[in-house]
This record gives structure tokens, C-alpha cells and sequence, in this order.
């Protein structure tokens, strides 16, 4: 009697355990499926956007080779080169804003602390690019909207948010313990030395995830991008570049080449991204529990 | 509530404006008209000649320029440009007309130049009587080199906190005041008032109200999908990602590490890429059809109307927006549900309770009630979602002729469309406001609930 009902709970216990990964495993291929589509697509020899196959009939490396080679009318190299160099400097700017508000809001108490974080909280309920046709006019207005100078305008409107977005870096300043500081301005040390020598490098995986984040926002930003550039097609970031391969007078030539893009930026931003989805998960699991 | 309970004031100091006028002493009374006068002869040679200096540019500016931006404001400019013949040249010039997108600049930027004069005003008479305090007092007045070395310890907050400060003042600030002040002009491409308007009022935002227009209609409709979509799309990724969750991390699943790859492969990868793809695959000539046709489930010639149905779309860009959000879900609540204390678990098996039993009695009440603030936070980030649906419908399709917005347009996008093709920069100025008044209030139902708000800073 008793064999008899282990023996039917392992069998319910086994049916269960295979239904839930066919679940898991028809799931999966729904996830990962897009992502493998378009790396076989960036493989595809065939032209053209839209083809009667669904998978490619023949594989070469085409694609990336026009991407790199035909620069006349989308210039893929000089786009990921612009990127980067955006990317740098506005990763640099950043970085130093959001450190630098995240350690005095959270170490130091001064008079505007708190009407500085009420004012952070209102300006992060408008719309995000609201102001967008008004930066556009304020960077005319300064002399940025012509030709090399749109890469500072974009730098600038990268990092220029930068200062609200402590909310992270604060949380984390928040656990390192008071005493240490005490201790530390006991032995003589300013404020400033306990700010680079002992809370920076205690707080390495902040830092690391601040820097990677204000580094890719670049890549990934779309809209900021497509504003400020208009038609200045040689100061495009790869967003713009392969939003473009998309419009109707280019996809037929550049579908392809627009998945070999693809690929080609998705790589480094999954290496980053596998990187630091550790630091990504304790950040936002400490602002959920709060 | 914490934002409108009156402040206590935490830092008490005796060197306040008011006493400054109240007790100083001619030196100080001095300083209110000539700025750092004070500070200079109580020996602060080098920051009593700064402040001197800020006042003659602020001065100097004021005449050459400012309050001709400031007259200006009221009336926004009113000289046309006018095309003159120009007998000796033989040829059409120009005259230069009044701009007043850069009339209203200038003059908001103006304003909070002079707000910020106000601030060193106030600072330059606190710290001249500060100086006279402490000179009358016997005690020691900082010289500058004292001050700049201060700045590294005592007053660090204003080396660190000054940079951001401008950067966000001139790149969020002013530009939302701005913004703001487009909302009650008539700016617009309608009555070609792009190079000349005038101040409106209320009037823009009577004309979203007014649901016999074809505006107020719109309006309307889109307010409407907003809501739906922002709710759908933030209940469908929360239960859906904590399901997947659970799957992944029950006792008995094998390859855990796997399965949990596989899904965050897909946020790894950039979201305008993925969307783009997504967009790419699902037109009338893409791949999901071709699939579809070559599996012989639809006809030859026969497509799914993905985006060019507006009950389809509408539900496609839900769908899309559980593939793109379930990864990001899955990475934030697994921690959480982790915490779910096991004896709840194991007392509902006790009783008998079925997996679905326990996950709608016992998982989602938990859950709900931890999280809360997360989810009223990806509400409001919801109705903001401008990637998700411009990149992947653009808003289409469009039913009505006439019309600005197509019937997958959220506000967001709708605000873009409005502002950068179609030129109603005063419209969408006005939806952006509205689309703001609706995250307050969503936000004022965060922060009223959340611990972490109330308990901020109570070491």
C-alpha cells in the first residue's frame, strides 16, 4: 500500500518535472529564436528584404564585408566610430555626476539634500524627451547644431541628465557603514580623501555598473540621437544607421547588412550586459524591498 | 506627506539673510548694493572682488542685453520678415524679423539667469555678515585659500553637487520651462505661426478637451489605449515573468543556469535591435508569415494583418511587450520570490492546495503586497514607453483620416509625432504637462506607501 502510493507520487512527480521542461524548453525557443533568425539572416546570401524562404538557402560573409567596405551611402565605420567616441567621453562625465550626487546625498547633510531629491523625483515624471525640441533650440542657441560640434551636443545631453540618476549608486553608498568614515576623519583624513580613497574602492561593483551603464546608453539611444543629427549623416551613431537601413529606400540593398549590423553591436553590449547583470540584479532587488 | 509637511530646518546657523538686514552693520547694509563690499574690508580681499565682479557682469549684461529679452517676453516679438527690393543690387533682401522661439529663450533663459543672481545676492550679504560676526567676535575670518581648501571638506557637497547642478539646469530644467511655456502659445504649425506667435492662455488646452473636435477625439481615444495598454503591459510581464520565474526555480527543474540564460540572452542584446527584428518579422512579406504559408497554415498569397488591424496591433505590441519585458521581470523578481517564507508553501501542500491554488492564493497576495512600488513604478514607466511602440508599430495603423494618431499611439508618441513631424509644438507641449500630471499622481501613490521614502535618511 504505502509502495504503491510513493510509487504513483514519483510518477506524478515525474510527469510534472517533463511537462515542465517541454514548458521551459517551448519557451526558451520563443526567446531565443528571434536573436538565432537574424544572426542566420546576417549570414544570408540572397538579396532583398523579403524572401519566400524562411530560413536562408545559401550562407556568406557579404554582408559584413558591404558594411565595412561600402561606406558611399550608409558609413557603417565612421558611425561606430562616432559612437565610441560619444560613448567614451560621455561614459567619463557621467560616471563623475552620478558618484559624486550618489556620495553626497547619501554621506554628506547639507540644506538642499532633501528639495535637491524632491526635485530629482519631479523631473523624472515628465516625459523623457518633452524637452526635446527645446534642447534642440538651446544647442542652436549655443552654436552646437553644425557639423563636428553635434558629437559635444550629443555628449552633453548624454550626461546632462547624469546627476538624477543617483538612485542606484546612493543605495548602495547607503550600506557602507557610517563608522568607517568616522574613523577615517578621526585619523585627520578630509571628506574628499575619504570620498576617493576609501568609499570608491569600496564600492567597486557600483562604480563598474555606473560606468558600463553610462557607457551603452549611447549605443542603444535611438531618439535623442535622431534629433539632434537631422541630416547630419556623418555625425550618425550606429542607432540612427540602422534604424535607417530599415526605411523603405534602403532595405532592399541593406536588410541584410542591417542583421550583420546587428549582430556586430549585440555583441559587445550581451558581453557587458552578461557582465554586470549581477550588480544590475542586487541594484534594483535593494530599491524593490525598500 | 513627506513633500508638503513643513520643513524643519536642520541646520540652524545665525548668519541668515534676514538677520544680515536686521543687525549688520554698515558694512554688511553696503553689501546688499554693492556686492562683496562687506567681505573686502573685513579683509576677504579675493571673494569680495568675485562677487563684486558677478554683480558688474550680471549688470553689464542686463543692459546690454537682458532686459531687452525681458521686455520682449510679453508681446514675443511682432516684426515680420519682409522681402524688400533692392534697386542698386537688383536683387530681393531680407529683413530681419523678430523669432520668438529665440524671444521666449532668451527671455526664460534671462529669468533664471536673474534667479540665480538672486541666490548670489543672498549669499554674497550672508557672508558679509558672517565676516562681521566673527571679526567683531575676535575670531578668525577665513582668507580665500581657507575657503578653496574648505571646499574639500566642510563645503565638499558644493564642488561634487555645482557640475551636475549646471548641467541639469541647463539641459532639464531650462528646457522644461520652456516646454512648459510653449503650452500656452499658439506655436504651431497650424495658422503658420512657426516664426511668429503669440501668448494663447488656456486656449490649447480647451482645444484637447473638447471632445467635438477632431484633437479633443483623439485625445480621447489615446488617453484611453494609454490606460489600457499601460496596465496590460505591466500585469501581463509581472505575472507572466513571475511564472516563469517559478518554473525556473522549483526544486525539481534541471539546468537551471541554462534555462535562466536563455531568457536574458534576449535582453542582452540591445531593445532597438530586437525591436527592429520584431517589426521586420511580423509585416505582411515577413518572416512569420512566410513560416505560416510554408507551413501551410495560411494561404499562398494570405498574410496575418499584424500591424494594419487595429484590434491585431494592439494586441501584437502586448505580445511583443511580453517578449521584451518577461527577461527584465525575471532578473528583478526572482530575488524577491525567493524570500516567500517556505512554511507558507508548505502548509497550503498540507491542506491539499494544487499549484494553481497556491500561486493565486499564496505566491501573487505575497508578492503584490511586497512590491507595490515596483510595480506602480513600471506602470508610470509604461505609459512612458515610447521604444516599444514606436519602433515596433510607429503608431499605425491610422483609421481615421485626419487624424495625428494612429490607434497604437500612447501619449508619448503621439507628443513625438505632434512635435517633431507635424510641427504642433504647442499640442504637444500640452500633452506633455497632462502626460506629467498623470505620473504625479501615480507617484504620489508610490511614495505616499513606500517605506523607503518615509525612512530615507534616518540614521
Amino acid at each position: 500500500m504505502t509502495t504503491g502510493k510513493m510509487h504513483s507520487a514519483k510518477r506524478k512527480k515525474f510527469i510534472t518535472n517533463s511537462a515542465v521542461h517541454v514548458i521551459l524548453g517551448v519557451l526558451a525557443v520563443i526567446w531565443v529564436f528571434p536573436i538565432v533568425w537574424v544572426i542566420l539572416t546576417s549570414f544570408r546570401a540572397e538579396k532583398g528584404s523579403y524572401v519566400s524562404t524562411f530560413l536562408p538557402q545559401s550562407y556568406s560573409l557579404d554582408n559584413y564585408i558591404k558594411l565595412f567596405t561600402d561606406t558611399s551611402i550608409l558609413n557603417f565605420p565612421q558611425m561606430f566610430m562616432n559612437t565610441l567616441f560619444i560613448a567614451v567621453c560621455s561614459c567619463i562625465l557621467a560616471t563623475f555626476y552620478v558618484l559624486a550626487v550618489s556620495y553626497c546625498l547619501s554621506r554628506l547633510r547639507f540644506k538642499l539634500r532633501k528639495p535637491y531629491m524632491n526635485m530629482a523625483m519631479i523631473l523624472g515624471l515628465f516625459p523623457g524627451f518633452m524637452s526635446m525640441v527645446a534642447v534642440y533650440f538651446i544647442l542652436k542657441a549655443l552654436g552646437l547644431s553644425e557639423g563636428n560640434l553635434i558629437k559635444l551636443a550629443l555628449i552633453l545631453v548624454y550626461s546632462g541628465g547624469a546627476g538624477l540618476g543617483f538612485q542606484i549608486a546612493k543605495g548602495f553608498f547607503d550600506t557602507i557603514p557610517f563608522a568607517v568614515d568616522e574613523a577615517a576623519l578621526l585619523d585627520g583624513c578630509t571628506k574628499w580623501q575619504i570620498f576617493t580613497k576609501i568609499t570608491l574602492p569600496l564600492s567597486k561593483p557600483i562604480v563598474i555598473y555606473t560606468t558600463l551603464t553610462s557607457f551603452m546608453s549611447p549605443w542603444l539611444d535611438f531618439i535623442f540621437a535622431k534629433v539632434i543629427c537631422r541630416a547630419n549623416s556623418d555625425q550618425y551613431t550606429i542607432a540612427i544607421g540602422l534604424w535607417r537601413m530599415l526605411e523603405k529606400e534602403y532595405i532592399d540593398s541593406w536588410y541584410t547588412c542591417f542583421a550583420a549590423g546587428a549582430v556586430l553591436i549585440s555583441i559587445p553590449i550581451a558581453a557587458l550586459f552578461l557582465y554586470m547583470q549581477r550588480y544590475y540584479v542586487d541594484g534594483l532587488s535593494g530599491a524593490v524591498k525598500g | 506627506m513627506g513633500i508638503l509637511k513643513k520643513r524643519v530646518n536642520e541646520f540652524p546657523t545665525p548668519y541668515t539673510c534676514v538677520n544680515a538686514v536686521k543687525k549688520g552693520g554698515i558694512e554688511t547694509k553696503l553689501s546688499m548694493v554693492l556686492m562683496g563690499f562687506g567681505n573686502i574690508v573685513h579683509g576677504q580681499m579675493i571673494k569680495g572682488l568675485i562677487y563684486l565682479a558677478v554683480e558688474a557682469a550680471y549688470i553689464v549684461f542686463m543692459v546690454m542685453a537682458g532686459v531687452n529679452c525681458i521686455a520682449m517676453l510679453p508681446s514675443l516679438g511682432s516684426v515680420e520678415q519682409k522681402e524688400v527690393w533692392n534697386e542698386a543690387a537688383q536683387v530681393y533682401t531680407y529683413t530681419k524679423g523678430d523669432q520668438s522661439i529665440l524671444i521666449l529663450l532668451y527671455g526664460v533663459a534671462t529669468i533664471l539667469l536673474t534667479f540665480l543672481m538672486v541666490c548670489a545676492w543672498r549669499g554674497t550679504l550672508r557672508s558679509a555678515y558672517k565676516a562681521e560676526c566673527l571679526a567683531k567676535e575676535g575670531r578668525h575670518v577665513n582668507s580665500f585659500r581657507e575657503d578653496l581648501k574648505s571646499l574639500l571638506h566642510e563645503n565638499l557637497q558644493r564642488l561634487l553637487m555645482t557640475p551636475p547642478m549646471v548641467f541639469i539646469a541647463l539641459f532639464t530644467i531650462l528646457p522644461l520651462i520652456f516646454m512648459i511655456c510653449m503650452a500656452f502659445t499658439n506655436y504651431s504649425k497650424i495658422g503658420e505661426h512657426l516664426v511668429l506667435f503669440d501668448w494663447v492662455g488656456l486656449d490649447n488646452f480647451k482645444a484637447l478637451f473638447d471632445s467635438g473636435s477632431i484633437l479633443g477625439s483623439t485625445f480621447w481615444s489615446v488617453l484611453g489605449w494609454t490606460l489600457v495598454w499601460a496596465f496590460f503591459a505591466t500585469f501581463s510581464n509581472y505575472i507572466f515573468g513571475m511564472i516563469v520565474s517559478l518554473l525556473i526555480n522549483r526544486k525539481g527543474t534541471r539546468g537551471k543556469g541554462f534555462w535562466r540564460f536563455c531568457f536574458v540572452l534576449s535582453c542582452a542584446v540591445p531593445m532597438f535591435v530586437s525591436l527592429l527584428i520584431m517589426r521586420t518579422m511580423l509585416q505582411p512579406e515577413g518572416a512569420v508569415n512566410v513560416l505560416l504559408r510554408n507551413l501551410g497554415l495560411i494561404a499562398q498569397d494570405a498574410s496575418l494583418p499584424f500591424f494594419t488591424d487595429p484590434t491585431w496591433a494592439r494586441v501584437t505590441v502586448i505580445i511583443i511587450n511580453i517578449w521584451v519585458g518577461v527577461p527584465y521581470t525575471l532578473l528583478q523578481l526572482t530575488g524577491v520570490l525567493q524570500n516567500i517564507p517556505e512554511e507558507l508553501y508548505e502548509a497550503a501542500r498540507v491542506d491539499g492546495a494544487n499549484a494553481f491554488q497556491i500561486f493565486f492564493k499564496i505566491t501573487l497576495p505575497y508578492m503584490l503586497y511586497v512590491t507595490t512600488p515596483y510595480l506602480i513604478t513600471t506602470f508610470t514607466g509604461n505609459v512612458n514607453n515610447f521604444n516599444v511602440i514606436y519602433l515596433l508599430s510607429g503608431g499605425d495603423p491610422v483609421t481615421d483620416v485626419g487624424a495625428t494618431a494612429g490607434k497604437t499611439d500612447l501619449l508619448v508618441t503621439w507628443l513625438y509625432k505632434l512635435t517633431i513631424d507635424k510641427q504642433y509644438y504647442n499640442i504637444g507641449a500640452v500633452i506633455g504637462i497632462l502626460t506629467f500630471i498623470i505620473l504625479a499622481i501615480g507617484a504620489l501613490l508610490t511614495y505616499r506607501n513606500s517605506k523607503s521614502y518615509k525612512e530615507e535618511g534616518g540614521f
